[in-house]
């Protein structure tokens, strides 16, 4: 097969409320552009086609896999990763909570969790234990660590509505 | 996992993209969600040398009335059908089939357009427009035509788009009188797609008996189907338990089942006249409640 110069094409990202300009592939992933472009290796590369959860992203305040979202379609997109999480007061509640509730075993799929927890309680404040549960549905914790995972996101939600 | 090399073009409007689809010939592939395609490239199993972004494309997306009943735009997320007030009060199936699909992250950015032209044979939405009569409006070159979802699912992942035709908006009509719809699916477990699903719509009257009716099925066949034998059986009928077993009894007749390694032929057949009956009676628990 012949093989051909692919142009790389300039994009502009907006990542944790920071400009980014890179040049990329139209084949680069966000998620790819994250890590090796951009040095933003907390979002994991897991299953990479879209059934583990290990690369979520929250884009314009819902939670997305970044590995088939392409660079090129991201822009223009507000993109939340889990560096973007810990503010001048330290770690987001969310996270606090998950160190309270001790919600994590190997702590891979750890990020994606997160995010789809803050996710679900920028728009839901009380969520139920069934909302909870379809809200990290599509992440994949394989150490089994639901249970506490659940909790977190309840401490979670009771941290965020005493402040 | 990388996919081949592409070129990439975000067109902002309808008319753009189907030029781009004239200019570029058949290696070009649309992008919707990405959420079918973009696995299938990096597996290798798609490879087209051009991908057009129908992203930006604002007419393309949002829910709005139409004519007695509701339009909804091709680039209009899983998520946005799922969770539409406009949809909810008319058409509840929208919600409860929505919130069947995949997981939360698929729901964001997956869409209605690309699901139904994807056609892949376990989705939830072919079932859904075939059980509703919805009507595809597609852009091409030459205009504007409308398919009726009854002829749109030509074979597995293959619909009656053309190589430079655009879907753009899912038509569905008003429904007139006392009318149930549900969905009931045997979702498989980590892929969330259908093993099998049976979207089931029932008209009825005063006395409780099955004026119109229209059940389809997915995810046991190579393509949604409407299951017509069911519905002349009850057509006519009481909406009871006794007729809707009895019609169900007739899912699948002339079907072709596919097996696979999560289910075989027989059992899909099975999963078919099970799921067909659950969702003639939750339809009619809602035509009559």
């Amino acid at each position: 097969m012949a093989t051909r110069e692919t142009s790389k094409v300039p994009v502009n990202l907006d990542i944790n409320g920071e400009q980014y300009d890179v040049l990329v592939e139209p084949r680069r992933t966000l998620l790819d552009c994250l890590r090796e472009d951009l040095g933003l290796t907390g979002t994991k590369r897991v299953c990479d086609v879209g059934n583990c959860g290990a690369c979520t992203v929250i884009a314009d305040g819902r939670t997305g896999y970044s590995c088939l979202m392409l660079a090129v379609e991201s822009e223009g997109l507000k993109i939340t990763t889990i560096e973007g999480l810990a503010g001048e007061d330290g770690l987001h509640p969310v996270q606090q909570a998950f160190i309270q509730e001790d919600a994590l075993q190997c702590g891979f799929c750890t990020p994606g969790q997160v995010l789809s927890v803050v996710s679900l309680l920028e728009r839901n404040s009380d969520p139920s234990d069934e909302e909870i549960r379809l809200a990290v549905s599509g992440n994949l914790c394989r150490c089994g660590a639901y249970p506490k995972i659940f909790r977190a996101a309840r401490t979670a939600a009771q941290i965020m509505s005493s402040k | 996992m990388i996919p081949a090399e592409f070129d990439y073009y975000a067109p902002t409007s309808v008319q753009e993209a189907i030029g781009l689809l004239q200019e570029k010939g058949p290696e070009a592939k649309l992008l919707a969600g990405g959420h079918s395609l973009v696995p299938l490239m990096k597996l290798r199993l798609a490879a087209p040398s051009v991908l057009i972004d129908l992203n930006r494309i604002a007419e393309l997306r949002g829910i709005r009335s139409s004519d007695g009943g509701v339009a909804i735009g091709a680039m209009t997320t899983h998520s946005e059908v799922e969770s539409s007030p406009e949809l909810a009060d008319r058409w509840p199936i929208f919600h409860v089939a929505g919130a069947m699909i995949g997981d939360p992250m698929v729901r964001h950015r997956g869409t209605i357009g690309g699901s139904l032209a994807h056609a892949d044979p376990a989705g939830d939405w072919p079932a859904v427009a075939l059980a509703l009569d919805a009507r595809m409006h597609i852009a091409g070159p030459n205009g504007e035509r409308v398919v009726p979802a009854g002829e749109f699912f030509v074979d597995m992942l293959t619909s009656a788009l053309e190589p430079d035709e655009v879907l753009t908006e899912i038509e569905i009509p008003a429904l007139e009188g006392r009318v149930g719809m549900a969905y009931e699916k045997f979702r498989h477990p980590a892929s969330g797609y259908a093993v099998v699903g049976v979207a089931a719509v029932v008209v009825t009257d005063g006395s409780g008996s099955c004026q119109d009716c229209r059940v389809a099925i997915t995810g046991a066949g190579p393509k949604a189907t409407r299951a017509t034998g069911v519905e002349e059986a009850l057509k006519g009928r009481p909406l009871d338990e006794q007729s809707i077993s009895a019609a169900a009894e007739r899912a699948g007749e002339g079907m072709a089942f596919l097996g696979d390694i999560y289910a075989s032929e027989e059992y899909r057949e099975h999963l078919t006249k099970v799921y067909t009956k659950r969702a003639l009676l939750a339809a009619a628990r809602s035509a009559q409640g």
